[in-house]
């Protein structure tokens, strides 16, 4: 293991080249107030990130990543376009794998750019490929863009659509969604027995609690709207999946998706964008024709990634993390600023992890 | 040198864990007057009886303070961190059985299964403005399992006793707790929801791994686990 010295010696000079590629340097606070994390990632943030407490600020959690805080910090007072960089060590909880660590160091580059989101998106990943170079590491990409038009695009219902649309990031509720949707999987018992009933309150015990019978009566009327539409189309399933299992280099990967574009044409915008991307990529230098594309990567990541997203890997070290990662992450900015949206990419490095490959080697 | 045998300190799980050593020859008491935490162990020489609190039992065991114990597999799971590293369950004893489960209000006949839960929660977060409160002890084994299972927009609430009754105080919506019988859960007018069994538990005795160096010790050790016909 790399010494602490050497782990922020090696971010010094990662940040450094980030600022010489135009980003203004930031720091944020290690104790991050938990309620904007929670609501973000929801009770699975507890089991990834420390908490604590006291009685004036309530729950504060040690930082388990930049992107919340920058987002923040830039949706309060930030001038777009801007670009950030920022060094610190952020904090993981770790309660099956005692080999990977609690407390590592990240550096980090933001992009808040709308004028040309194919640019800042190669921008991005080619920053983090040029502060890699040497370390021959294996590129991986992927778009979660994809599989959110494709839902958009399901020709269902917009209760439906927007069930999926909320597991995109958990595929296997997902799966089970659309299982259920498609008529796949039949529906459970206790369902098709509620639906039978005339009045299904009627021998229901007294009810307690917060949720109201008004709230009961409302998903029962949903169910009942449910079961009387048509399922999802054997086609429009298999069209999901075929998007989902589209993994090869990204020009085949691109002629695949325009093929599905033809069936699902909800995806065509999508597609036009990973065009655009792999000429702003190629415009940089990188060799796209041999580039990896992955439809389905970065869905089970916590990271509310939606679009393009990368990570680049050490071959032959299957255990470790990806030592950088990152994506496009608009959606977050909607969430976090409530309903203003600011385009978004960025990603982070591990210094530490760059010290043990070098290392190694 | 003696090794350490951790027991339950009181109540149901103390006599029975009793019981079950007394019947394979090894007799277990509490020295002294009822409140002290000491005790004595007739049958087999270099064994000492330690009394704990069942909660405490996994990390004693974990840090290699005591040698064997008797607690429950939720307890093990939930307490310690890759428990099939530091601790091995020699054998289970057949009592304490319980189930670790979600339970809801029984008047919410549109919710039966996990799936449902999760619909049910989306909504409870669009209309109320914040999750939907599980309240449990077990935080770390009850994440994982609706983490696993896809089930989103819920939050875990604290509650280290009386977790059927928190429904009814509305500081929670759902409860996920142990259950011998679900008697509790009728008298709550709770229920079960279909797929809801996150662990069947029961009181196991469990061996801490590599926790002891010493030869006399060992030998003592493959002698008590002979006599209880557990080797």
């Amino acid at each position: 293991m790399p010494t602490i010295a050497a782990t922020r010696a090696k971010a010094a000079q990662l940040r450094a080249q980030f600022e010489d590629a135009g980003a203004v340097p930031v720091e944020t606070p290690v104790l991050q107030p938990a309620a904007a994390l929670l609501d973000l990632y929801g009770e699975d943030i507890r089991g990834r990130a420390y908490v604590t407490s006291d009685a004036l600020r309530g729950e504060q959690m040690l930082r388990p990543d930049f992107t919340v805080p920058v987002v923040q910090m830039h949706m309060e007072h930030g001038a777009t376009p801007a670009r950030y960089t920022y060094a610190g060590a952020v904090f993981r909880r770790q309660e099956d794998d005692p080999d990977r660590p609690n407390e590592y160091w990240q550096v980090g580059y933001e992009v808040f750019d709308g004028q040309d989101p194919a640019a800042a998106d190669a921008e991005v990943f080619c920053l983090m490929r040029d502060a890699l170079a040497g370390l021959n590491l294996r590129a991986a990409t992927g778009d979660i863009g994809l599989l959110m038009a494709a839902v958009a695009g399901l020709r269902t219902t917009e209760p439906r659509k927007a069930a999926l649309a909320r597991h995109i990031w958990r595929p296997r509720r997902f799966r089970t969604l659309l299982d259920r949707f498609s008529g796949r999987t039949p529906m459970p018992a206790s369902r098709r027995a509620l639906l039978r009933a005339d009045d299904p309150m009627r021998d229901a015990p007294p009810l307690l609690g917060l949720r109201s019978r008004a709230e009961i009566e409302a998903r029962i009327a949903a169910l009942r709207d449910d079961a009387a539409t048509a399922p999802i189309s054997s086609e429009e399933v298999a069209l999901i999946d075929a998007i989902l299992e589209v993994r090869e280099t990204a020009p085949n990967a691109l002629e695949h998706l325009r093929d599905i574009a033809v069936d699902l044409p909800a995806i065509e915008q999508a597609v036009e964008r990973l065009r655009m991307r792999m000429g702003a990529l190629a415009k940089r230098g990188v060799d796209v024709d041999t580039l990896d594309f992955e439809a389905s990567y970065g869905r089970a990541s916590m990271e509310y990634y939606d679009g393009f997203v990368f990570g680049f890997y050490a071959e032959g070290r299957p255990e470790l993390p990806p030592v950088a990662s990152g994506g496009r992450y608009d959606a977050l900015t909607r969430v976090l600023g409530q309903g203003a949206e600011i385009p978004a990419v960025g990603g982070v490095i591990r210094p530490g992890l760059m010290l043990e490959l070098e290392g190694a080697r | 040198m003696t090794i350490k045998l951790g027991v339950p300190s009181k109540g149901r799980l103390m006599e029975k864990t009793f019981q079950w050593f007394g019947a394979r020859g090894v007799s277990l008491s509490r020295a002294g007057s009822d409140r002290e935490y000491a005790g004595a162990v007739d049958g087999i020489d270099g064994v000492e009886l330690v009394l704990l609190s069942a909660g405490e039992i996994p990390r004693e065991l974990e840090a290699g303070r005591i040698h064997l114990g008797v607690t429950g597999t939720d307890l093990v799971r939930e307490k310690l961190g890759r428990w099939e590293q530091s601790v091995s369950p020699v054998a289970e004893m057949g009592f304490g059985q319980a189930d670790l489960i979600i339970a809801v209000p029984a008047a919410w006949v549109d919710v039966n299964t996990l799936d449902d839960l999760d619909a049910a929660a989306a909504a409870f977060r669009a209309r109320h403005g914040f999750r939907l409160r599980v309240a449990t002890k077990y935080h770390r084994l009850v994440r994982d399992f609706l983490r696993s299972h896809g089930v989103a927009d819920y939050q875990l609430v604290d509650s280290q006793g009386a977790t059927e009754g928190t429904i009814r105080n509305e500081t929670a919506e759902a409860v996920a707790d142990i259950t011998s019988t679900g008697e509790t859960l009728r008298a709550n007018h709770l229920k079960l929801l279909d797929d809801g069994l996150i662990l069947r538990s029961q009181a196991t005795l469990f061996r801490a791994r590599g926790a002891l160096t010493d030869d006399t010790d060992r030998a003592t050790l493959a002698a008590l686990l002979a006599k209880l016909g557990v080797d």
